[in-house]
């Protein structure tokens, strides 16, 4: 299938000519992509590009200057952060980010929070309802951390977890926040070789199970081996656009790289 | 943790709890020392305090340093509607407020410092940090120039007295206040089960994780789907509630009250208490509260009052220094380090354990 | 016109301690991050020396001036070194805590000392108000704006003159990078505690023998610091200086047109209206997320 073809078809995510300005200076110019149902989209570029911004803009902790997003046909352009997860895009942090001072388990299980319905006064009356929804979760929680490889560490405070195991954990966190699409940002840094490779058979599951993936990375190796889309950003400019083996070998994305490498010689 | 240990601290945790109440509940009547009595029992009131400021300073992380207006307004309001008011709103004539069963009251003090609770809640999502802190104290003192200055209302320094005491109905005998010592007690012990109960099924729910994960990473708990913003109002308006009742029992129970309630050292005072018994723990500010309830009482004998108060500010440094997270995590983190040294032995049934708990 | 006049004679000797009050503050919570709860009792400590060194000691009454701000830096400098140093990195609501918990001893140790009884402190300036027109004030009010403005001027060029300005100024732009360009980072807070400290207890010195001197009257005066500090933008120094006397006016009209019992509110009242109103304007820098 080419990725031509595969854009034809509705896309989970649109980005139409957003523009971030913060106070005089340009972060993004103008970036217009999209991501197809189904895949893992990769968004690349050299540091500064404009990749993090990116994420925060369609995620709601941003309001761009101009431009506008949607998922799946739906402008979330001025949406809150929760109300864009609660519709199903959910992100994960570029440093770690976890509930420190909480368990695994219960970090888990305070991301499942959109799954369950029990207010304040069902709490309360310990109603029949909220211990049912606590016992389902109580499952979910465990499953997801199956899914991770998390179960052993269930009952240790997340604080404790070795990074690895930190950034796995953001994973899961993640996940139980049921997301429709999911958008990492450099979740491979910091991980040695072994890491990566488990966590690369993560995200193919988490596709396989019929979740779009956007995908912020640093690390080429791993980018070129699992993405079925790349986009590459530079100078807040969207510079190239299409699966991997073409992206390598275009001219414009070689030059890109190769600026950043010629700056960190000279400094 | 083992599956087993799990199971035992479910049971003996609750077991504990009720001895205890069993045990405040019958021990100082038993005893019967009238200052006794008062002693514990302006301590329940504090601590039911501590117990709502730690539910916003422990469990949202929000440090909230105005929060004895919420103990004061309850305490105004409960006091004005049992004795009736005038309000002069501008009309030819003033509009007149009868008195109101003191229950009424009570519940009208709670419902009036939660709606307070809400504004501040509202507020706190605009203002953070050193400026929420600084806004907070700013509502106390704005309550308290209040109290001091709307004479007509609140009689300002002169202070409202003769509040009536709770009451209770009993068949054949209709209303009877309650002027004992014993039945306040009695009645302020109830009120903190209560307050207590509320905490922690709140805490052990959704909504609990919801003011956690608010306190621990908040953009975090955006990118999940919470709701922060609603969250920490619902959190700000219970709170808020509570320490209005507190404020309630303390006003029907000394049966004065004076612009005094709002001191800034009240607050602190709540907060000290929270700290030293450990924020974000249940058992935190009823440890922290009656440490700091009765230390007073046992410093009367031997210093002046200044002494208290140098007391509390070196304690509160000393508390941040030394065991920052409390008295009751810190003893319940050697408990169970000395509980898991005797279990060494049995390390592998731990592993296998990790599994099947959780 | 001249009750008018009067007020703005007033609210201009207030504004110039307020002033020094704020900018001490400003600079600390600018600089350091800390929210000074010490602040008021670094002014009642300034009070307390001016009467100790002026009316007790019966030194002269600008040597004891001096001497005032000098012991002010002096236990601003051991405040900084004994509790905040060990706190390095600590979270803002840490240092907040262990701010109160010295204030409130601070205080205590006030009441301990000296009693509740309010003192006076001679000064060596005529009785006889001056009078310009409809107008009439005391020279000693005179003197104090006189030497708070001067103080003002004096601050502006420490900041914007001298070395440790500029180093001051980059630690507070940059406190990770002021340290790699070779600023003493422990030092510049330490100083930078000091000289708040001495700001702050001179203008308690200065006030002491204009009203009275006694335990709690530094109880409103952090609160009133802080609203002026908001009043005039984190970390500005001329908006703190600006803000003092907006604060000072607010008051002074206040009480005098509206109701005096609610004088003291008029700060706090300013604040939340101020954070309600403008918060955005007053958060320093948008946090990054990721």
């Amino acid at each position: 299938m080419s990725a031509a073809l595969e854009l034809e078809a509705a896309p989970a995510l649109e980005v139409r000519e957003v523009a971030v300005h913060f106070s005089g200076l340009v972060a993004i110019a103008s970036m217009s992509f999209r991501v197809p149902e189904g895949r893992i989209v990769s968004l690349i570029g050299p540091n500064g590009a404009g990749k993090t911004t990116a994420f925060n803009v369609i995620t709601g902790f941003l309001r761009p200057t101009k431009g506008s997003v949607l998922f799946r046909g739906t402008d979330i352009t001025r949406l809150t952060p929760d109300r864009i997860a609660a519709l199903g895009v959910v992100r994960t942090f570029q440093r770690t980010s976890i509930f420190a001072g909480c368990t695994v388990f219960d970090n888990v299980l305070t991301a499942m929070h959109l799954q369950g319905k029990a207010e304040t006064w069902a709490a309360l009356l310990r109603l029949p309802s909220a211990r049912r929804e606590t016992e389902r979760q109580h499952v979910a929680v465990r499953e997801i951390l199956e899914f991770v490889g998390l179960t052993h560490r269930a009952d240790e405070l997340a604080s404790n977890l070795a990074y690895g195991e930190q950034r796995l954990l953001g994973i899961a966190i993640a996940l139980a926040a049921s997301p429709k699409l999911i958008l990492f940002d450099e979740p491979a840094a910091g991980l040695n070789p072994s890491e990566t490779e488990e966590f690369m058979a993560v995200v193919k599951r988490i596709r396989d199970r019929g979740v779009t993936v956007l995908l912020v990375e640093h690390d080429m190796r791993m980018v070129m081996s699992i993405s079925d889309l790349v986009v590459v950003l530079n100078h807040g400019r969207i510079i190239a656009e299409g699966p991997p083996e073409a992206i390598q070998s275009n001219p414009d994305v070689i030059r890109a790289y190769l600026g950043q490498g010629v700056k960190r010689a000279q400094a | 943790m083992t599956t087993d240990r799990m199971t035992t601290d479910r049971m003996t945790g609750p077991l504990l709890g009720w001895l205890f109440v069993l045990v405040m509940a019958v021990g100082p009547l038993w005893f019967g020392d009238l200052y006794v009595l008062h002693v514990l029992t302006s301590t329940g009131i504090f601590i039911i305090g501590a117990m709502s400021l730690n539910l916003l300073l422990g469990y949202t992380g929000q440090l909230s340093l105005g929060h004895i207006a919420f103990f004061g307004i309850g305490a105004y309001t409960s006091a004005l509607l049992a004795l009736g008011f005038d309000l002069d709103l501008g009309g030819s004539e003033p509009v007149v407020f009868g008195p109101k069963p003191v229950w009424v009251a009570f519940l009208g003090g709670i419902l009036v410092a939660a709606f307070f609770g809400f504004l501040i809640g509202k507020l706190a999502f605009r203002v953070r940090g050193a400026y929420f802190v600084i806004v907070t104290i700013s509502f106390a003192q704005v309550a308290r120039m209040v109290a001091l200055n709307w004479v007509d209302l609140t009689e300002g320094p002169m202070a409202l007295s003769g509040i009536p005491p709770l009451s209770v109905w009993l068949p054949g005998q209709g209303v009877v206040p309650l002027y004992a010592k014993e039945y306040n007690y009695l009645i302020v012990l109830a009120v903190a089960v209560i307050s207590f109960l509320v905490i922690q099924r709140l805490v052990d729910s959704r909504v609990g994780r919801a003011f956690v994960a608010l306190r621990e990473n908040e953009p975090l708990a955006r990118s999940v789907g919470i709701d922060v913003t609603r969250y920490l109002v619902v959190a700000t308006v219970i709170a808020a509630g509570m320490a209005g009742a507190a404020g309630g029992l303390y006003t029907h129970y000394i049966r004065i009250v004076d612009p005094d309630v709002f001191l800034f050292i009240y607050t602190v005072t709540m907060v000290i208490m929270v700290l030293t018994g450990g924020k974000g723990t249940l058992a935190g500010p009823v440890v922290g509260g009656l440490l700091f309830g009765i230390m007073p009482e046992l410093l009367r004998e031997v210093a002046r009052p200044e002494v208290q108060w140098i007391v509390y500010g070196v304690a509160m440094i000393v508390v941040v220094f030394f065991v920052p997270r409390g008295i009751v995590p810190a003893v319940g983190g050697l408990w169970a380090r000395t509980v898991a040294k005797r279990e060494r032995p049995a390390s592998a049934t731990l592993v296998a354990g990790k599994e099947t708990s959780a | 016109m001249a009750e008018f006049l009067q007020h703005c004679v007033n609210a201009l000797v207030l504004g110039g301690t307020y002033a020094l009050l704020g900018i001490g503050l400003t600079l600390i919570f600018g600089i350091m991050r800390v929210v000074n709860f010490t602040h008021g009792e670094l002014y009642t400590f300034g009070a307390y020396m001016a009467f100790v060194l002026g009316s007790l000691l019966g030194l002269d009454f600008f040597l004891s001036l001096l001497l005032a701000a000098t012991l002010g830096v002096a236990l601003g400098a051991v405040i900084e070194f004994v509790l905040l140093r060990p706190l390095k990195g600590a979270d803002i609501d840490t240092t907040m805590l262990v701010m109160i918990g010295a204030g409130i001893a601070m205080q205590a140790s006030e009441q301990l000392t000296w009693g509740g009884v309010a003192k006076m402190v001679p000064h060596p300036f005529p009785p006889d108000p001056l009078v310009f027109g409809p107008v009439a004030v005391a020279p000693v009010r005179l003197f104090v704006l006189g030497v708070a403005v001067a103080l003002l001027v004096a601050f502006y060029l420490l900041i914007n003159r001298t070395r440790l300005g500029v180093a001051m100024r980059a630690t507070f732009q940059d406190p990770d990078t002021a340290a790699l360009m070779g600023v003493n980072k422990g030092l510049m807070y330490t100083l930078t505690f000091a000289i708040g400290s001495g700001l702050a207890a001179i203008a308690g010195a200065l006030l002491a023998p204009i009203f009275l001197v006694y335990p709690t009257m530094g109880d409103l005066v952090s609160l009133k610091a802080f609203a002026i500090v908001i009043l005039g933008g984190l970390g500005n120094i001329a908006g703190a200086s600006i803000g003092g006397f907006v604060l000072a006016f607010v008051e002074e009209f206040g009480a005098g047109y509206l109701s005096s019992g609610y004088r003291d509110a008029m700060g706090f009242l300013l604040i939340i209206a101020v954070l309600i109103l403008r918060p955005q304007g007053l958060f320093a820098a948008k946090e990054r997320i990721g």
